[in-house]
């Protein structure tokens, strides 16, 4: 009954805007949607028929542009760089920096605030690219797959996030496996981090993606191919268009049956090919990011 | 045996907690070598901008570094119509940026309303993707859309309408926009969700007292959601006023062409270009270590401006 009188009770107005804010939604889901379908069906198509159009389906499906950045590009090899980093990457941010978020919140620790504000400031305080870049070097990380893991040991941001939520704890779980005689490693590892599971989702969610998405580090410090990530991958098929279409011109002599490819097709494809692992993973994971962000507006 | 023995000297002399305390600064210490190493070494690397550097001098070889004085500076008042022009290209599309900082506030606010939980879901999914992908794959997609032979040319086309010859990617007249276009598309659903947050930490008592006061939706829209929002709101503002500096490298390197060239030099471009392209890395330097600074000197600002308002600090 109250039901009934509450659904009376809405007004005109308010159906009104009911009907509005569905179609602006819709409208913002569509526009940051389709541009990647349209990649994708784009990239399943047939080139010729694709370049007069294609809206919502692909026409003359075909994979055969996948396959073909299987066969001719060092993808595999760029998959596993960019996968084994974004592994290693995580693991190693979430050990430093939640080992380091919980020391600072020991309250007996000497010099603690400036301790932390040391770490803290370097968020703010950023040398800039040649200075990285020489500093680099000078480790003679340059053209070496430890470019990828050492710099990305401790972050401040993700400090601050961690460091946030231990804090929230109660202390009286830390104190009495204290008396029980725990050291504070063994603390750490039974009890804080177990506690903290959420944030640390969170920070692992933020770690990896920033692991495959980044790409300066290899543009700048390692040439070697050995080294080559996804991204650059992608970034260099983009811009090599032209070399791409005349590599083709072979795979255009149209064997039986062939389909033709196309410098477009490709360029799609491979950019599918480089976002798939975060749409994939996005859905699952997305009440994590949130969940950072809320964090977030938490100071330091 | 014996270093039970000692410890338990060092205790005596100094106390349980101060040994405690000691304990954790020195588990502290490889933490801060490190991030002496790989923060504040390069911080060291702002001496290149009064002593010279050649290309593939050794790093901070204190032997061998010949002191110019302040050569780069001279230089940055020398090329300045070049440093105005890079300087414009940033604060346009800063400005830009801060012209859109309601649309996120709007969307929340709209995305507030929605009645489906599932929906809520989806369009929160689905709005937060872009954020997290990367500029190369941004790039990978606007390719896809505004070049030569793109989504938008093969638009125009069928609408019988020839597009220019360049694409959109290489029209200077529409590269502002476009850029500003893409910045939105990333990062409105992403900025959104803070702005969610504030809503749903509004007094729900504040709503229902609205309601039985008879208030239509768009009245407890704007008597008691925005005001709830404002002060989020100004804080982000402020934030983002002191980046204006900083517009982030990688989406102008990804759409940077000569054919643009002369309007998607920002700074952080600009730095990039004088110390990887002309291979001037002292001046490169100057350039970076200047922005830095003043980018800090905004952001205090900016705090001031804070606690002024709101009595309360943002960082």
């Amino acid at each position: 009954m109250r039901r009934n009188k509450s659904t009376m009770k809405v007004s005109r107005q308010e159906r009104a805007l009911q009907v509005v804010n569905f179609i602006c939604m819709t409208v913002a889901v569509f526009l940051c949607m389709y541009p990647f379908w349209y990649l994708i069906i784009y990239s399943l198509s047939d080139p010729a028929q694709a370049s007069r159009g294609v809206w919502l389906l692909p026409k003359g499906f075909t994979i055969y542009a996948y396959q073909w950045i299987m066969e001719n590009t060092n993808f595999g090899h760029a998959f596993l760089i960019s996968t084994s980093r974004t592994l290693i990457n995580t693991v190693l941010c979430l050990l430093g920096s939640s080992l380091f978020a919980y020391l600072v919140t020991q309250r007996d620790m000497i010099a603690r605030k400036f301790i932390y504000r040391f770490v803290i400031i370097t968020m703010y305080l950023g040398a800039g690219l040649v200075p990285y870049y020489i500093t680099m070097k000078s480790y003679h990380l340059n053209n070496s797959y430890l470019l990828y893991i050492i710099p990305g040991i401790l972050n401040a941001y993700y400090v601050i996030l961690i460091k946030t939520f231990i804090e929230q704890i109660p202390a009286s779980l830390e104190e009495s496996a204290r008396m029980d005689g725990a050291g504070f490693f063994k603390v750490y590892a039974r009890i804080i981090l177990p506690l903290s599971k959420p944030i640390i989702a969170t920070v692992a969610v933020y770690a990896s993606v920033g692991a495959w998405n980044s790409w300066q580090d290899n543009y700048l410090l390692a040439q070697s191919p050995k080294l080559q990530t996804v991204q650059l991958l992608l970034y260099n098929c983009i811009n090599q268009a032209q070399v791409l279409a005349d590599s083709m011109k072979q795979g255009l002599v149209q064997a039986p049956g062939a389909v033709a490819l196309s410098a477009e097709t490709i360029k799609m494809a491979t950019t599918i090919v480089a976002v798939l692992p975060v749409m994939m993973v996005y859905p699952f994971l997305q009440k994590y990011f949130v969940k950072g962000v809320m964090m977030g507006a938490v100071k330091g | 045996m014996q270093g039970r023995g000692e410890e338990s000297l060092l205790v005596r002399r100094l106390g349980r907690r101060r040994v405690r305390g000691l304990k954790y600064t020195l588990l502290a210490v490889p933490f801060v070598i490190y991030i002496f190493a790989m923060n504040y070494v390069p911080l060291i690397g702002w001496l290149y901008s009064v002593f010279d550097y050649k290309l593939g001098q050794r790093f901070l070889d204190f032997g061998n570094m010949v002191f110019v004085g302040l050569d780069n500076f001279k230089k940055l008042y020398n090329e300045r119509s070049e440093v105005m022009r890079v300087l414009r290209n940033t604060l346009v599309m800063s400005g830009l940026g801060l012209l859109a900082t309601p649309l996120p506030v709007v969307f929340a606010i709209l995305f507030n309303e929605i009645k489906g939980k599932h929906f809520k879901k989806f369009v929160q999914t689905t709005t937060t993707l872009p954020n997290f992908i990367s500029w190369i794959t941004v790039y990978g997609i606007a390719f896809a859309f505004f070049s030569v032979n793109g989504f938008v040319s093969t638009v125009l086309r069928q609408f019988g309408i020839e597009p220019s010859p360049t694409g959109i990617l290489g029209d200077v007249d529409k590269v502002w926009f476009l850029q500003w276009f893409l910045g939105i598309w990333k990062s409105f659903g992403w900025s959104a969700i803070i702005y969610i947050a504030a809503i749903v930490g509004i007094d729900s008592e504040l709503f229902d007292a609205a309601r039985v006061d008879g208030a239509d939706k768009l009245q407890t829209i704007w008597h008691i959601t925005v005001p709830g929002i404002l002060p989020t709101y100004v804080v982000m503002f402020l934030l983002a006023v002191s980046n204006i500096l900083t517009n982030g490298f990688d989406q102008y390197f990804m759409f940077y062409n000569p054919l643009v060239a002369d309007r998607i030099e920002v700074l952080d471009y600009y730095v990039y270009k004088v110390g990887f392209i002309i291979n001037d890395y002292p001046y490169s330097i100057t350039l970076g270590m200047l922005k830095s600074l003043l980018s800090i000197a905004l952001l205090f600002t900016a705090n001031g401006l804070s606690k002024k308002i709101r009595g309360d600090a943002i960082v």
